[in-house]
């Protein structure tokens, strides 16, 4: 009896411990960019354009690049990826062929960023001729997040309760309004939450648009989506890795992983609310 | 039998899901303006040809129907029946009440709309009617803007056949419409059953046999696929033809 | 009963335990007539008084038998056969109830005529009651086994009791006729006659029942229907 309480315990002790090391982790991380980068962030930083080799001035035009590159992505990924979930889901027949088109998308998620940076490379800068710029870059991150969405959309679609389905079409509905007016209203919150992480995971990617849309320094912002433009994530690399003076850009690159992290938690964030928002709501 | 007033008749119908053939051979008559009853063990197929009637089951992959379904004289599985239609004209009411999380009037004027019932005022007055039809007028007129999902169990039971009967059907299919329901709510769907059979036929799957006692003209007993026996529902209830009826329904089974 | 049990046992023993109450109602009706017989025909007026003061026993019994059909009626809903069982029940049941009475006015009317001489030898009389206990007790049989034809056996019984009623009833009014002493006498020996008939009555329509029960068919009216036609 004891013996058993006691290993109940430790078990417990263990499993608390890899939940704590895990959260003190993140917290000593975002503690050490916090204090690293809270000094480099003024109103003057976060609006002008980079001077004398990127040692001084601000990182604006990085924002707006990053800005531009997550909505083209989303543009691009957030139709076609609701577009495969619903026929994965609701009109494709069960069978090999869809098990082997969701074991794909499956895959596709697990493929490196830096293989889609090269595929982006591939297919959109040199067989398309699009070069080196904003469309290019968003297509090819477009294609990255698109099985976060499709993997998204096919859970907020099966979320919504067969009765809702069997009810609409008892009614004499066809199977393509009760999609429109029933199932996708009822799925859009998950489908949303679904993207807005997605749209966390492309604006922090460095790979997919190193080779696709960012540049290492612009003069102008971009003026139209066959521009390069500057990118957060990209602007730190070629800070920390490419610059001629390293070591003085140091308090640069904190806050502008700073930004950055802010950013991509605040976009989550956004997601988190939106959830809990209608779960709350959901009553069925 | 009863040809003459009958509106769904099955013809020697067998149904498969995949290889396991759920109905066999059942032949059976729909009369028009009474209420039939579907009874049986779970998994003896009376809910099976339920769906069947309104082809809800050609929802479900690797299903296979055999036989005729002739609805007011066309056999509903012929080619280039559209189902949509055949479930216009046949509504169904489920287990489950299953309103969408829209406002009542919503619920209401959902099917209508889709089907070019555009004017406001069209709308409210069939809302009007259709919810004063299932009982359900005098406790909501005053909430229609209010979420379905507030009302209670029984009230949404009868919001959903509100929604069925506001696209005018000729037959409702009842499947099972009172079993989540507590006693009260049950016997309000009960006395509504009554009520509508003036103007529907209605058709329902009970594992209540005493509601089938209740609510039900005729009766049908249905056993390992089969249609066992189909009769006037005080002669099921008193003097079944067959052993199997009278030994499912005075419990002496299994 | 010769089909399955039930899935619920206790519904199978509170039908058990009315169907063995109402054998044992017959029974103590049976035992009653035969006494009350005996009483007259041995001039044993304790016997009778016996037989009036265990009427209370078959009306308790009455009593029982009503509730427990009463109860599964309203716990059970019975359908069908179980339904059939139970309303044949409550009727069986009110007849042997009122078998019973009639043995205990057979058993007070011989007290009354142990007070006199006999008036004559008792022939008919003993046949009527013999045929009468014959037929309740065929008619619980047909309930045991359920058993039309012994039923049919019970309703075609009538006859002979009815005409032995007939005979009697002659014979008496002669009596009657040719000597007015006797009428006090034989009035009451009518009165047996006729409780006699009335019995065998109840008897038949115990085995009517029990053709309901059995085929679900009412044989009540039958003989009049026929008639009409």
């Amino acid at each position: 009896m004891r013996w058993r309480y006691f290993k109940q315990h430790a078990f417990f002790a263990i499993v608390r411990l890899a939940a704590f090391s895990i959260a003190a982790a993140i917290g000593a991380f975002l503690v050490y960019i916090l204090v690293n980068g809270i000094g480099a962030i003024s109103w003057e930083f976060l609006s002008e354009h980079p001077r004398e080799s990127m040692t001084k001035g601000g990182i604006m035009p990085a924002i707006l690049g990053t800005f531009y590159l997550t909505a083209g992505a989303i543009i691009i990924a957030l139709p076609l990826g609701v577009a495969s979930a619903i026929y994965l889901s609701e009109y494709a027949k069960q069978g090999p062929v869809i098990r082997i088109i969701r074991v794909g998308v499956n895959c596709l998620a697990g493929v490196p960023s830096i293989v889609f940076g090269l595929f982006g490379l591939g297919l959109f800068v040199v067989f398309l001729q699009f070069g080196s710029c904003i469309l290019s870059g968003a297509l090819t991150l477009g294609f990255l997040i698109l099985p976060t969405i499709i993997g998204a959309s096919e859970e907020a679609l099966k979320s919504v309760p067969q009765t809702f389905r069997e009810a609409s079409l008892g009614l004499g509905v066809s199977k393509w309004q009760t999609i429109l007016r029933i199932v996708l209203p009822n799925a859009l919150p998950g489908i949303l939450t679904g993207s807005i992480l997605g749209i966390g995971r492309a604006a922090g990617e460095t790979a997919p648009i190193m080779f696709t849309a960012a540049a290492f320094f612009t003069a102008k912002l971009p003026s139209s989506i066959f521009d390069e433009v500057m990118a957060l994530p990209y602007h730190v690399y070629v800070l920390a890795t490419a610059g001629t003076y390293i070591e003085e850009t140091r308090p640069l690159q904190y806050g502008t992983v700073l930004v950055l992290v802010a950013l991509v938690l605040g976009v989550d964030l956004i997601a988190i609310i939106i959830r809990s928002y209608i779960r709350k709501k959901k009553r069925w | 039998m009863r040809t003459n007033d009958s509106i769904i008749q099955t013809k020697q119908v067998n149904f498969f899901y995949g290889t396991f053939k759920a109905l066999i051979d059942v032949t059976m008559d729909f009369e028009k303006n009474k209420v039939t009853a579907l009874i049986g063990p779970s998994g003896c197929g009376k809910s099976t040809l339920l769906r069947l009637l309104n082809r809800m089951n050609d929802l479900i992959d690797g299903t296979r129907v055999e036989g005729e379904v002739i609805f007011e004289g066309t056999n509903i599985y012929d080619t280039g029946i559209d189902p949509v239609d055949i479930r216009r004209r046949i509504g169904m009411v489920f287990q489950k009440p299953n309103p969408f999380p829209k406002t009542i009037f919503d619920n209401i004027t959902y099917g209508p709309k889709l089907n070019g019932v555009r004017s406001k005022d069209a709308q409210e007055t069939l809302v009007q009617q259709s919810l004063e039809q299932a009982s359900l007028w005098e406790e909501v007129k005053d909430i229609l803007n209010r979420s379905a999902m507030t009302l209670s169990g029984g009230q949404q039971q009868r919001l959903c056949i509100a929604r069925a009967l506001a696209m005018r059907p000729d037959v409702l299919l009842m499947d099972e419409p009172t079993s989540a329901l507590d006693p009260i709510s049950t016997a309000k769907i009960e006395e509504l059953i009554a009520e509508l059979k003036r103007n529907y036929t209605i058709i329902i799957v009970t594992h209540n046999m005493q509601q089938a006692a209740r609510v039900s003209d005729y009766t049908g007993f249905f056993y390992l696929g089969k249609l066992i026996e189909f009769n006037p529902t005080e002669k099921l209830f008193t003097k079944p033809d067959e052993k199997q009826t009278e030994e499912y329904i005075t419990g002496r089974f299994g | 009963m010769a089909e399955k049990a039930h899935t619920s046992s206790v519904y199978d023993r509170a039908l058990q335990s009315i169907k063995e109450n109402l054998l044992f109602a017959g029974a103590l009706a049976e035992q009653a007539i035969q006494r009350a017989m005996t009483c007259l025909l041995e001039r044993d007026s304790d016997l009778g008084r016996n037989v009036i003061d265990s009427d209370m026993q078959i009306d308790r019994l009455d009593e029982e038998i009503e509730r427990k059909c009463l109860d599964v009626i309203a716990l059970r809903q019975p359908v069908a056969k179980d339904l059939r069982f139970i309303t044949t029940a409550i009727k069986i049941n009110a007849h042997l109830e009122r078998i019973g009475d009639m043995a205990a006015n057979i058993a007070e009317k011989a007290i009354a005529l142990n007070e006199e001489p006999q008036l004559k030898p008792y022939i008919d009389l003993p046949r009527m009651s013999d045929t009468a206990q014959q037929m309740i007790k065929k008619s619980l049989d047909a309930l045991v086994r359920e058993d039309c034809d012994l039923a049919e056996e019970v309703i075609k019984a009538d006859e002979i009791v009815d005409s032995l009623n007939d005979q009697i009833f002659r014979e008496l009014l002669t009596f009657m006729m040719e000597d007015p002493r006797t009428i006090h006498r034989a009035l009451l020996i009518m009165q047996i006659a006729k409780n006699l008939e009335r019995i065998s009555d109840h008897a038949t329509s115990i085995a009517v029942m029990i053709i309901y029960l059995v085929t679900g068919r009412n044989v009540r009216h039958r003989d009049k229907m026929e008639k009409t036609k």
